[in-house]
């Protein structure tokens, strides 16, 4: 479902001289349907970056990646967008909404975007924040202003309230107390049993254990400083 | 660059706009130069740029109120692709009433001071041969409460209104006609703040309920973020960089685009 090829990426810093930052060389992967993926290796060691290429705000140098029938290297904007919204979910540390829309909208707009009808929605993204025991109260308030703990059931919530057949999850569990990380890994094993794609990064190493079919150390990926 | 899977695709679905090599010149100066893009249905395009980068000059061309020196802006009429900048202007303004908007960052260039707020939604109807008062004031009722103004003010002029307001009043007379394409100038531009994310939540709503395709051009980068699919950047006339909105702005790969990203203010 996810496979990639030679993938090398840098960054020109024009703005410091030109510097040119290699990130990533010869990083190979793939992700078949219903199996999960973790990426490993100390901050800094590219998993983020990694991740971002595959969702497409990262541009590759050279290389191949592939989503389904996509390949991301020859991917006009239009296909990257369509393939965001049926296909390919992620899940950020960041949160990033338009101020002041409630918590139900924002965790429903994946699939009003997709033409679920509007009371359909509701009813699916209030039953995601159910389960992540985010207090009903706050469901018609911006997240904006949310504890980063809830901010990141939203995230999870709008992640997993379509179920896209590849999933990019980055410390899914990392500021959750210990009954809402239980949800979050029951979730990632539901998706793994329909035949979602998953690759993750997870510092929490039990949770990584539980949900990983295998490790991958992007340590090998990382370029030598010349 | 054209993969398999697009030339097969672009056979069964076409561009709603598909521009090229448009060139604005006021005498020796570059206004904008040789600008070509696809604009497809449901997309959302971003011109950013800083003032004085053609970006409002190229949105000028495209909804003709400017005249081009050279290239092409096709759209997609209901009878088929026109260059617009070979129509007629009875055709012109045929399309303009019907198929194509533009929201005006001053509101009163976009509204008329003078007649009611319900006059002003309604009169775009009575000019495509709507004559029924009372459908036209349902209408324009419908449309009021669309865009978050209560129904009470309706025989109201947008004189009285606040800035907000009037800006949405504005989109509601640019969007009663249901158009294919709208061109927007600095949508939010003058507003505060908390009037803007009212506004931007507005039009990301309207977007994807009535599958329109828009232009935007802005200054604000976060504006862009929220509201386009794709990004256009533009310095001196030129376009430097285009792309996926969040990857122009994630991953830049103009020097310039790395300075406008590097220069904004995190709160």
């Amino acid at each position: 479902m996810i496979e990639i090829r030679a993938l090398t990426k840098s960054f020109t810093l024009y703005n410091q001289g030109g510097a040119e930052i290699p990130v990533l060389a010869g990083a190979a992967l793939h992700v078949a349907p219903g199996e999960c993926v973790a990426l490993t290796g100390a901050s800094g060691s590219g998993k983020s970056t990694l991740m971002r290429m595959i969702w497409g705000n990262y541009l590759l140098a050279s290389g191949s990646i592939r989503v389904g029938d996509l390949e991301l290297a020859e991917a006009e904007p239009r296909q990257i967008i369509a393939l965001r919204r049926r296909t390919l979910g992620y899940v950020s540390q960041f949160l990033r909404v338009v101020p002041r829309v409630p918590t139900h909208e924002v965790v429903a707009e994946p699939l009003r975007v997709l033409g679920v009808s509007a009371p359909e929605s509701r009813i699916r993204a209030e039953a995601m924040l159910a389960r992540l025991n985010l207090p009903r109260g706050l469901w018609g308030l911006s997240p904006t202003t949310f504890s980063g703990g809830e901010q990141q059931r939203v995230n999870i919530a709008r992640g997993f309230v379509h179920p896209y057949a590849a999933l990019l999850l980055d410390e899914p569990t990392a500021s959750l107390d210990a009954k809402n990380r239980e949800v979050v890994l029951a979730l990632i094993e539901e998706a793994k049993a329909r035949g979602a794609a998953i690759l993750g990064i997870f510092h929490d190493e039990a949770a990584r254990a539980r949900v990983a079919d295998r490790e991958l150390d992007v340590t090998s990926f990382t370029p030598r400083q010349a | 660059m054209m993969g398999k899977l697009e030339t097969m695709t672009a056979a069964v679905d076409a561009p709603l706009l598909a521009v090229d090599g448009l060139t604005k010149m006021y005498g020796a100066r570059v206004g904008c130069t040789d600008v070509s893009f696809n604009l497809w249905p449901g997309e959302v395009l971003g011109i950013v740029g800083e003032s004085g980068s053609g970006k409002s000059t190229l949105l000028s061309c495209l909804a003709g109120h400017l005249a081009a020196d050279a290239g092409r802006v096709v759209f997609a009429t209901r009878d088929g692709p026109r260059d617009l900048r070979a129509l007629s202007e009875p055709d012109r303004r045929r399309l303009g009433r019907t198929d194509l908007a533009y929201v005006h960052q001053n509101p009163r260039d976009g509204l008329r001071m003078g007649v009611s707020a319900g006059g002003n939604v309604g009169e775009r109807l009575m000019a495509v041969g709507a004559r029924h008062y009372g459908s036209i004031r349902d209408a324009a009722l419908d449309w009021l409460g669309r865009v978050e103004i209560d129904e009470g003010r309706i025989d109201d002029r947008p004189s009285a209104f606040s800035g907000g307001m009037q800006q949405r009043l504005q989109i509601a007379r640019s969007l009663v006609m249901a158009p294919r394409l709208v061109f927007m100038d600095e949508p939010t531009g003058g507003l505060d703040v908390s009037v803007q994310a009212r506004l931007l939540d507005l039009l990301r709503g309207l977007v994807r309920e009535m599958g329109l395709s828009a232009v935007i051009v802005t200054h604000d980068l976060a504006v862009v973020r929220l509201l386009a699919d794709r990004l256009m950047v533009m310095k001196g006339g030129q376009v430097v960089e285009q792309g996926l909105t969040d990857q122009v702005l994630d991953d830049p790969q103009h020097a310039y685009t790395q300075l406008l990203v590097s220069s904004v203010l995190q709160v």
